[in-house]
């Protein structure tokens, strides 16, 4: 254990800054860490929580201001120079080498090893100690590509914990794991923090926030804008330090005057007996929520609609046509639209511009497609800057490759994807995910819109909150399985939750 | 904002898991070994009905001995392969080595008639300089300059074979102490041809190397996700570097062994060395994308072209015929690779 300086800071930063080329991620942050508690960093996408730890766990230098650990200045210039000092990090998107095992990933960089030969016995006894330590049940010869999400998450945090800790980074760590294993994790953070270990913890999650943090320290735009006690700062206080502005509506209330059906699934069987059975139906002018865990077959169940996944029986009608194992284009055409959950894998193409990636779908029609073929580059434009205005995109960003945007100007890139040509059912999956708040009630405004005016929409969502507040009508999936089927004043958390677990339910 | 956000189904313990068919053994030993064991049993079953003199003792070891140099090659190609990136310039190595070991021995042999072994073995260490030079180069355009490997090696290649050719005028080299053909051409060693006995030696050393090294291990994680390498404290610079290096060493004591073999430093000595080694590492179940590759495997990968090209011999396939098959089966492991990375992540 490292000794801390007399008020109990074991790690500070002064004035850091990071500088990128055209971004100033990081401004003048003073930031301190006590041994023994739990300190929860909180902003929007973007506000510097990343920069920040980065450069405590050793990633990136600051490029300018100070870190002090145990009241001492340090340079920590490398992960390992970090790791020396006990500050270990486990980072959100997963750090693992797929093609390797768990016990090579565990001791990756710091093998054991005798006569300068790896020692293979030493290295899965640790890898097996320190599993069994975090009562983690994963073995420790298995190769991480075929492990669950899950167990991938448990293997990284694992890591972490492999050397000495002082300080430990933890980066939205329960993103992927159910609840029991959630209980595990924190049962662990506390443990090490009746140890002394300080704790680094970035979550959106407020449960979480107020059940293992003690300090909060809200940033925003690179900037420190305060930092408040876990337990008695309240969720509105928090998300008004975050956004910057007074709580407003976020979600906007949305008319309900149920139009024909567009969408009717009747008994469907995916060939891969993601979803068993399910029958569903979507009206024009309503907001239908999907609702489930994870594997729950909810994603699964719009996709085969979509056309991407094959329908063993049963059978999708869109607009009164069978379009049973229909190929997307063919559904596109028909008027369906399917927002991918991942926009970098599936949804956007990211060394394009912005205004490429959304009249990519329109190109093949007038007004941007003219005689012989040509492409008129002029429509083209034209069509992109409405658009753009319809998601709130400001136009700066039009000309810009994707890669270079915000998580939430993506986002409503790839929005803006399905607003270039007639569409009558929108269907967003997980259409929130990773996006800031300000983007979130742009995004919701263009729901209301779009389901008020014109269309049907279908949000497939992970995220309570959304399905609880934007949608009408909500089905709960269970394994593969339509369990539930909720209608407005039944559309309440418990109910919900409920039927996610069903009879077996732990929490 | 989201309290309760993606948490995962629990596992279903409950449901009896579905009788395996023999499809499903047949993809599970694919994604297990690659394409190899099929395209070995289809060869091995195809070239004895064609030819009765090509599953003989005598033949196989002869195979054998033709393997070696591809063998090792391969050897140092699966290094550059797993850590993401391949070396198309190994021809060029074997080729530079040629020469300049070539040169070195026969111009020391003149200047000192009377000393068999000293020319013999500063020959054969300028030549290995030679070649490992072409793979520092290699290594510095990779891993610390940034160009692609494709790029760097394929420039390199060009590069390389000029020299060698320039340092020629074209002609090959002659005049070498017999004792170094005699040795490391057609020498044995209890009765095993010297070339094999290297081979093994190396095969070994290999095997060590990326089993049981903590090096072995930075390859394959340079190669399967370079930024959690990095962020594990691991130099990718160093791995990258090391890994050219050791692929460059190979394809220089491969060209060493064949200009023993043909008793003259040649500058076309490896004309299509790359694309059959990239072949044998490819059908030896190394992925194109990092992160994968066994030794025991490359070494069957490269017996395995070298097999193809003696049935072929023996059941007089010509050498215009033989490209086209090498080529083909290059494609057919690189699809195959696909569908078993496929295979691999969802599995």
């Amino acid at each position: 254990m490292a000794s801390t300086s007399d008020n109990g800071v074991l790690l500070e930063t002064r004035g850091l800054t990071k500088r990128y080329p055209g971004v100033l991620a990081l401004d003048g942050v003073d930031f301190t860490l006590k041994a023994g508690e739990v300190h929860v960093l909180f902003g929007e996408n973007g506000a510097g929580k990343s920069t920040l730890i980065s450069i405590l766990a050793g990633v990136q230098l600051p490029t300018s201001g100070e870190v002090r650990f145990a009241g001492a200045p340090v340079t920590l210039d490398s992960v390992r120079a970090a790791r020396k000092l006990g500050i270990s990090a486990v980072f959100q998107e997963f750090s693992l080498v797929p093609t390797l095992t768990v016990a090579q990933n565990l001791f990756l960089g710091d093998e054991p090893r005798r006569h300068g030969f790896l020692d293979r016995a030493a290295m899965k006894r640790g890898a097996r100690q320190l599993l069994g330590q975090l009562d983690f049940p994963i073995d420790p010869n298995a190769t991480v590509a075929f492990l669950p999400r899950a167990e991938q998450q448990m293997v990284e945090i694992a890591k972490a914990f492999r050397s000495e800790l002082s300080v430990l980074i933890l980066d939205e760590p329960t993103a992927s794991l159910t609840e029991r294993e959630t209980r595990r994790l924190f049962a662990l953070v506390e443990k090490f923090k009746a140890a002394g270990v300080a704790i680094v913890y970035i979550s959106h999650r407020m449960q979480e926030i107020r059940r293992i943090g003690d300090r909060v320290t809200v940033l925003r735009d690179g900037r420190r804008i305060g930092t408040v006690d876990a337990r008695s700062t309240d969720e509105d206080r928090l998300i008004e330090m975050m956004t910057g502005r007074p709580i407003t509506e976020i979600y906007p209330p949305i008319t309900w005057s149920p139009g024909e059906p567009l969408l009717e699934i009747r008994d469907l069987t995916t060939a891969g007996g993601e979803v068993r059975g399910a029958s569903m139906q979507v009206r024009r002018h309503e907001v239908v929520g999907i609702a489930g865990l994870v594997g729950s077959g909810k994603s699964e169940l719009m996709r085969a609609a979509f056309g991407l996944l094959r329908a063993q029986s049963g059978s999708v009608h869109f607009r009164g046509r069978e379009m049973t194992n229909a190929r997307p284009r063919q559904l596109l055409e028909a008027g369906m639209f399917y927002l991918p959950p991942d926009r970098k894998e599936e949804g956007l193409i990211l060394s394009h511009s912005s205004n490429a990636n959304m009249s990519l779908p329109a190109l093949r029609r007038y007004p941007l497609r003219r005689a012989l073929g040509l492409l008129s580059n002029m429509a083209r434009n034209q069509l992109s800057e409405a658009t753009a205005r319809k998601v709130q995109l400001a136009f700066k960003n039009l000309g810009r490759p994707v890669a270079h945007l915000s998580g939430g100007n993506q986002q409503k890139v790839l929005f803006a994807k399905g607003l270039v040509h007639e569409v009558d059912l929108f269907v967003y999956d997980e259409p929130t995910v990773g996006v800031d708040m300000g983007t979130r009630s742009a995004l919701y405004a263009l729901v209301k819109e779009l389901c008020e005016t014109s269309s049907g929409v279908v949000v497939v969502s992970s995220d309570l909150p959304e399905i609880l507040h934007l949608c009408h009508r909500v089905y709960v999936m269970r394994r593969g399985r339509l369990v539930a089927e909720l209608q407005g004043e039944a559309i309440r958390e418990s109910n919900v939750l409920q039927h996610f677990f069903g009879e077996d339910r732990t929490a | 904002m989201s309290e309760l956000t993606t948490a995962r189904q629990p596992e279903e313990g409950e449901e009896a898991q579905p009788a395996r068919r023999p499809a499903d053994l047949l993809r599970a030993l694919f994604v297990r070994l690659g394409v190899l064991p099929f395209l070995l049993v289809a060869a091995l079953v195809m070239f004895t009905l064609l030819s009765d003199q090509f599953l003989t003792v005598q033949n196989l070891v002869n195979l054998l001995r033709q393997s070696v140099y591809l063998i090792l090659v391969s050897l140092g190609q699966m290094l550059a392969l797993v850590t993401g990136g391949f070396d198309l310039s190994v021809g060029t190595i074997q080729a530079v080595t040629s020469v300049v070991s070539a040169r070195a021995m026969s111009s020391l042999a003149a200047g000192a008639p009377e000393a068999v072994w000293l020319p013999v073995l500063a020959g054969c260490l300028a030549g290995i300089l030679a070649g490992m030079a072409v793979g520092v180069v290699n290594g510095i355009g990779v891993a610390y300059v940034g160009v692609t490997p494709f790029i760097m090696t394929l420039g390199v290649q060009s590069i390389g074979f000029g020299v060698a050719l320039f340092l020629t005028g074209g002609v090959p080299v002659s005049g070498m102490p017999a004792a170094f053909s005699d040795t490391f051409g057609f020498g044995t060693l209890l009765g095993v041809p010297v070339p094999i006995l290297i081979t093994v030696a190396c095969v070994f050393g290999f095997w060590v190397l990326l089993d049981r090294t903590a090096l072995g291990n930075y390859f394959h994680a340079v190669g399967g996700n370079p930024k959690a390498t990095l962020l594990s404290g691991i130099s990718n610079r160093q791995v990258l570097m090391m890994a050219y290096l050791l692929c460059a060493g190979m394809a220089a004591l491969a060209g060493l062994l064949l200009t023993a073999r043909v008793d003259s430093g040649e500058a076309n000595i490896g004309g299509t060395v790359a694309l059959e080694s990239i072949a044998a590492c490819v059908i030896g179940g190394v992925s194109l994308r990092g992160g994968l590759g066994r030794v025991e495997n490359v070494v069957l990968g490269a017996i395995f072209i070298g097999l193809v090209q003696n049935g072929m011999n023996l059941a007089e396939v010509g050498s215009y015929l033989q490209m086209v098959v090498l080529g083909t089966l290059l494609i057919i492991a690189v699809i195959s690779d696909q569908l078993r990375l496929r295979y691999f992540t969802r599995a």
